[in-house]
């Protein structure tokens, strides 16, 4: 900052142009230290994204070069496509279901636990997010086995509820709400640890002045106080929780299979693999990646600028 | 908050023991649903074959054992490629992943922090937009292109290369230095006429080691985590959690080893959580995202 202001005076003598080049040459050696981080992540993030706009106008098969045909795959998909259909109606049922939950579950759970001794907040803290470290949800093969031995088919046989065992994984019924279920237990993760740091954070002396105030309870200081001091991890933890709410598809391929019984759990990680790695229709594939794509960055846009506005 | 209420000279706050009970009970029984499915493969991993048999399945071991761990090494040791490998490899990728990424994310989140220069706001930007995206899946098939065209699909530098390229660990660090480090310091040492890198390597970065730490933990985990890839063929490159999988697909005779198993994969990360949890909470303090 200091130094933009040194140069200030000089600026009156040149266009902007000359100016941005200016300060470009005199500060080049942010340049060299951005750079080697910067050719990597155009590579394997930037580059693939916006390639796979390109691509996804084209049919490429990876052998023979890649033959012009516009919207015709974006066509092909909503139209005459009923398993992409079927995979995009599981993969919003999934987002809408597990994002929100998994937000306001670890919002919950770090508020829970914010006034608690360091020590037993630390135990805690633990407690709830080991699961997402772990990611050892094949734990839940041992609760859902199929047959009678599977934990939670034995205690409802052994409570007289069912006469035969439940297959859990290949019934239509159970399979989204046990996936949704596994993935909840299991995202308590960066937006947690975020929310525990911001309500720590919040300077206690605010809660002193509040109660001054008339703030009489809990609810009200969370209101008031609480939350619009912590709008920016508010924004991180949802930013966290809404690209995990999309990024889903491994869960349900360990638990379920792929493809799930009937589908029924297919999700568009499922069909891009399909078209991606199996079939090797790149541009198929590739519409599918960038459909992807916009809902990840749509569905993340819209709730930032709504939590942005909070408290406004 | 609790120790302020019973500090004379300071204001009470409002709580009401309703309010307090409610919270413990909801606290616990949502520990317990948390705590439940790991308790039990823990305790899986401890029992001999009759007991992993009974019917109905106890949440308790009478005799508890070893077995099932001498079991998966057993198992492991049987298979072609040395059991010893997939750890050198899991390791190995862990280890390389980690330290470039560490690198090459520090020296950006320090230019990105502390010095100005035009399309410094784009650049960041772009990181925090990556953040919003699981780079993996939206990007995979294209970067499956790349990496090929690398020519190294079916080394170890197919795992390794994208992690350096993760945004998370950089977006963290970049975060912790424009809130823990000033101007002023770095400014002094810049007048004392210390090169641009001497004063990343020896004032910033000694300044932000609650950063650095987390990073590391965070790449290490999602590293150590890595199952099976497209980028891997040979089995002697396979990684620990893939071998794991591969040769415990869940038969009868294995289910202890296979318990066994999972408390090994688990271990590592909650212990490594354990050690560093102060200094990740820490980094989280400044991981907030401003519009």
């Amino acid at each position: 900052m200091s130094k933009k202001k040194a140069k200030d005076v000089s600026r009156r003598d040149m266009t902007k142009l000359q100016w941005t080049l200016h300060l470009m040459k005199q500060n080049w050696i942010g340049y060299v230290f951005v750079l080697p981080f910067m050719v990597l992540f155009a590579a394997f993030t930037i580059i693939p994204v916006i390639a796979s706009l390109f691509v996804s106008l084209t049919s490429y098969n990876l052998i023979q070069p890649p033959t012009w045909v516009g919207f015709a795959n974006y066509v092909q998909l909503f139209l005459d496509d009923d398993l992409f259909i079927i995979a995009l109606k599981n993969t919003l049922i999934f987002a809408v279901a597990t994002g929100p939950a998994s937000y306001v579950l670890s919002f919950a759970v770090a508020w829970f636990i914010n006034e608690l001794p360091p020590k037993a907040r630390a135990v805690i803290t633990l407690i709830f997010y080991a699961p997402s470290i772990c990611s050892a949800y094949t734990i839940f093969q041992y609760f859902f086995d199929s047959d009678a031995y599977g934990l939670v088919n034995s205690w409802l046989l052994k409570l007289g509820l069912i006469n035969s065992p439940i297959l859990w994984f290949r019934d239509v019924r159970y399979v989204m709400p046990l996936c949704i279920a596994i993935s909840l237990w299991m995202s308590l993760g960066t937006a947690f640890l975020s929310f525990i740091a911001g309500l720590q954070g919040v300077d206690k002396s605010q809660y002193e002045a509040a109660a001054v105030d008339g703030v009489t309870n809990r609810w009200q200081e969370l209101w008031y106080v609480t939350l619009p001091n912590m709008k920016n991890q508010l924004m991180f933890g949802a930013v966290m929780s809404i690209t995990g709410a999309f990024g889903f598809g491994a869960v349900v391929t360990q638990l379920a299979g792929n493809p799930s019984v009937d589908y029924c759990a297919y999700t568009l990680s499922n069909h891009l693999e399909e078209y991606g790695n199996v079939r090797w229709e790149i541009g198929y594939a590739s519409a599918i990646s960038f459909i992807l794509f916009l809902l990840c960055i749509g569905s993340n846009l819209l709730i930032t600028k709504m939590i942005s506005k909070v408290g406004q | 908050m609790g120790r302020l209420r019973t500090r004379r000279h300071q204001v009470v706050l409002n709580r009401s023991a309703g309010g307090d009970t409610a919270i413990n009970v909801m606290l616990l029984l949502l520990g317990i649903l948390m705590v439940l499915p790991m308790y039990y493969v823990i305790l899986n991993s401890f029992k001999p074959l009759d007991e992993l048999f009974v019917y109905p399945p106890k949440f308790y071991v009478v005799s508890p054992t070893m077995d099932n761990y001498k079991d998966l090494f057993t198992i492991m040791s049987e298979s072609w490629v040395p059991f010893s490998r997939y750890i050198f490899n899991t390791v190995l990728i862990s280890i390389g992943g980690t330290f470039g990424n560490l690198v090459f994310s520090s020296l950006a989140a320090y230019a990105l922090s502390k010095m100005v220069f035009p399309g410094r706001d784009f650049f960041f930007q772009l990181i925090v937009k990556s953040l919003m995206i699981s780079a993996g899946t939206v990007g995979g098939i294209i970067q499956f292109i790349i990496i090929s065209r690398l020519h190294v699909i079916d080394t170890y530098w197919a795992l390794i290369l994208p992690a350096w390229g993760t945004t998370l660990g950089l977006y963290l660090m970049k975060q912790f230095m424009e809130s823990n480090i000033t101007d002023a310091v770095l400014e002094s040492a810049r007048l004392d006429g210390a090169s641009e890198l001497r004063t990343f390597w020896s004032i910033a970065m000694p300044m932000v080691k609650p950063a650095w730490l987390t990073l590391i933990i965070y790449s290490f985990q999602g590293l150590w985590n890595t199952g099976d890839s497209t980028y891997i063929q040979s089995e002697q490159l396979k990684t620990l959690r893939c071998a794991i999988g591969q040769s415990l697909n869940a038969g009868v005779v294995r289910a202890g080893a296979s318990a066994a198993s999972t408390v090994i994969i688990m271990i590592v990360p909650i212990v490594v959580f354990v050690i560093s949890q102060s200094k990740i909470i820490e980094t989280m303090g400044s991981s907030g995202m401003k519009d």
